[in-house]
């Protein structure tokens, strides 16, 4: 389908901006969901005391769970993070190199 | 004193759907049958039939708006973000993870948070990564992305038998738990008819309406489900005066294992384990991700934007519900627990159940709504159950009828017409068999489902489409071997693994120590795809590369990408 319009678009610079600034903030977002939620993990594993050590001495609330709940708020903010910034910038860039591109 | 083993069949039984018997805490509780059959409880039987009504309506006005394959499949691409944030929801949030997440909690405490958090942080992997693209590249199934560039036959093949071990397995795992839970819930029904009742329900849903009714269903179940958590989890909060610290000291005090509810997360690390907590977390992560009923929502929305805006939307409802799950645990310690109306014999065991393991949530809503309540949630979980039986029906009949049927015996040459009908084939078919192993599999032990469905799609489905995206090495020969490495892979180290080769089939020590075999497999499928594809010097393998360029664009742009029907 419309392989000129592929060709012209290859050859556009922003393009190729695109792609490397997508690619960028995605692997980077995944890379920091990675350590966040393997980083829990390990923690159960090797740093238990830390984990089972109430928040302050009146409470009960272990300080792990704090951090469980903070991983799912994380995954949810890091995802609107992504969104805002493809809505921002991607979505515009995107709309000039298909527009340049059918002229 | 728990373990992690002991931690990990936990999940696999909960996930295992409801098994009702016991083993969803290793060291609770075998529930005896319930007594002679108690009354009926109205309320929840009018409401499934509100709510088998409502559907039933929605499936003939979908039937009446489905004409194309796009409408059939894809619910004629003119699904908005939020709508499809709500189905991916509704398609996703099981019935397990409501009642199995608060029964774990219910049982053992805090530790129950650990499978929450790992069910969740697969959607923003799916966001970054894939949701975009697979809008851009993908027409019905996530093996027409795969395959864009490669061999149609061979990587289809591939992807198909992938994509359908997963749904055959996880229907079974539906089928087993909504037998049991409508059983329990409404006795005067027996487990067979059921089934019977559900499985019916999802042939005419998913023959007649297609993804739209699928669609709808999911959207309409996430709703209830959600609002119905929300005000079990606003209840809890209201006996306890809105305060978390409270909640957590009285079910401390009320839970037999008091403090130990509190530092249970801790037990799964006592035998520090890092491997299998580790491939437990790429199971989860990654198996999330490459689940085909998941997929083939992104083909449903109008463009990437939408696709991309319902993964946010889908991974805030999902998140959100997590949440709720942990307070109505932690809820049905404090209201449910020791309380004699609920508990088999509160003189002997506090926690054990008339009903089974499965029961705190609903008995929860009991206490806090009576008998009006539970025939709602009781209602809700029935819902929950049919909604995600449609997604899985839909998947597995578009493997069956788009890449196999229409694109490897026909070749692409078969029409819209032929092909739609195939696949309304399939639904059936499918529906019947998941009825048929639904009933043989009621006193099997189906504990290593989930270990499975989600090891197969974290190590064939999930990094070969990744690899198809993003590597232009990647050719025909390195999809499909990988793409085998990842299934065969997952199924013989499962075969030999603790659950199946000990539990299930009584064979002794395990040959390979490990439930969760992806830390294994996943690196294995990666180095077999990437020798397999840079090894390939054929003339095949040179244009697949060379086509990786109009690939791309088409993935990044959106230009060439199916468009969203007009009507």
């Amino acid at each position: 389908m419309s392989s000129p319009m592929a060709a012209k678009i290859q050859q556009n610079p922003k393009y190729h901006e695109l792609v490397r600034q997508r690619d960028a903030l995605a692997w980077s977002l995944s890379a920091i969901v990675c350590v966040i939620y393997f980083g829990f993990i390990l923690m159960i594993a090797f740093t238990p005391d830390f984990l089972t050590q109430p928040i302050s001495t009146t409470s009960v609330i272990p300080v792990g769970m704090l951090i469980g709940v903070g991983v799912i708020v994380a995954s949810c903010l890091l995802t609107a993070v992504y969104v805002s910034r493809a809505n921002g910038t991607f979505d515009p860039l995107t709309h000039e190199i298909i527009e340049e591109a059918s002229k | 004193m728990k373990t992690m083993k002991a931690a990990i069949s936990s999940l696999l039984a909960c996930m295992a759907l409801l098994s009702t018997q016991g083993s969803l805490a290793a060291d609770a509780v075998v529930a005896p049958a319930a007594p002679a059959a108690p009354p009926i409880n109205w309320s929840a039987v009018i409401m499934f039939i509100v709510f088998v009504a409502i559907t039933l309506g929605i499936t003939y006005w979908a039937a009446m708006r489905t004409k194309t394959a796009t409408d059939f499949y894809a619910a004629g691409r003119g699904v908005t973000g939020l709508q499809n944030g709500l189905a991916i929801a509704g398609d996703y949030m099981s019935a397990a993870s409501f009642l199995g997440i608060a029964a774990l909690v219910y049982f053992n405490g805090f530790f129950g948070l650990i499978f929450s958090v790992g069910w969740l942080v697969g959607w923003p992997i799916i966001l970054f990564l894939i949701a975009e693209r697979l809008r851009n590249l993908g027409k019905f199934t996530y093996a027409d992305v795969a395959s864009f560039r490669l061999r149609q036959g061979p990587v289809r093949t591939m992807a198909a038998v992938g994509s359908l071990i997963v749904v055959i397995w996880y229907l079974i795992g539906q089928a087993v738990g909504a037998g049991q839970l409508l059983h329990t819930l409404v006795p005067q029904i027996s487990y067979r008819e059921s089934i019977v009742i559900v499985g019916g329900l999802i042939i005419i849903y998913v023959t007649f309406g297609g993804m739209k009714a699928t669609t709808w269903v999911q959207i309409i179940k996430a709703g209830l489900l959600l609002g119905g958590a929300t005000l079990i989890a606003l209840g809890v909060m209201a006996h306890e005066g809105f305060s978390f610290e409270k909640l957590f000291s009285d079910a401390v005090a009320a839970h037999p294992k008091h403090m130990d509810i509190m530092k249970s997360v801790v037990r799964i690390g006592d035998k520090s384990n890092p491997i299998e907590s580790i491939s437990l977390g790429l199971t989860l992560m990654f198996g999330t991700a490459g689940l085909p009923h998941i997929l083939m929502r992104f083909f449903t929305v109008t463009d990437a934007k939408a696709a991309r805006k319902s993964v946010l939307y889908g991974t805030c409802f999902i998140g959100y519900f997590y949440i709720l799950t942990f307070i109505i645990g932690f809820g049905a310690i404090v209201l449910v627990a020791n309380n004699p109306q609920y508990v088999v014999d509160v003189t002997k065991n506090v926690l054990n159940l008339k009903g089974g393991g499965s029961m705190p949530a609903v008995y929860l809503a009991h206490a806090i709504g009576g008998d009006l309540f539970l025939g709602f949630i009781a209602a809700v979980a029935f819902a929950t159950i049919l909604a995600v039986v449609s997604g899985l029906t839909l998947a597995g009949a578009s493997a069956l009828s788009h890449d196999i049927y229409a694109n490897v015996i026909m070749k692409g040459k078969s029409t819209e017409a032929q092909e739609v009908w195939v696949s309304k084939l399939c639904v059936v078919g499918l529906g019947i068999l998941a009825i048929i192993l639904g009933i043989a599999f009621e006193k099997q032990n189906v504990a290593y489902i989930v270990a499975l469905t989600f090891s197969i799609a974290a190590c064939a489905n999930f990094p070969i489409l990744v690899l198809s995206v993003f590597w232009r090495g990647l050719t025909t020969r390195g999809a499909v071997l990988g793409g085998y490495t990842g299934i065969f892979g997952s199924i013989g180290l499962l075969l030999i693994g603790p659950t199946v080769w000990t539990k299930v089939l009584g064979m002794g020590p395990a040959i390979f120590p490990y439930d969760f075999p992806t830390f294994v497999v996943l690196p294995a499928v990666l180095i077999v795809a990437y020798v397999a594809s840079v090894t390939d010097n054929s003339d095949s393998a040179k244009q697949e590369r060379a086509l990786f360029d109009a690939q791309k664009v088409r993935s990044e742009t959106g230009l060439g990408a199916e468009a969203a029907a007009s009507h």
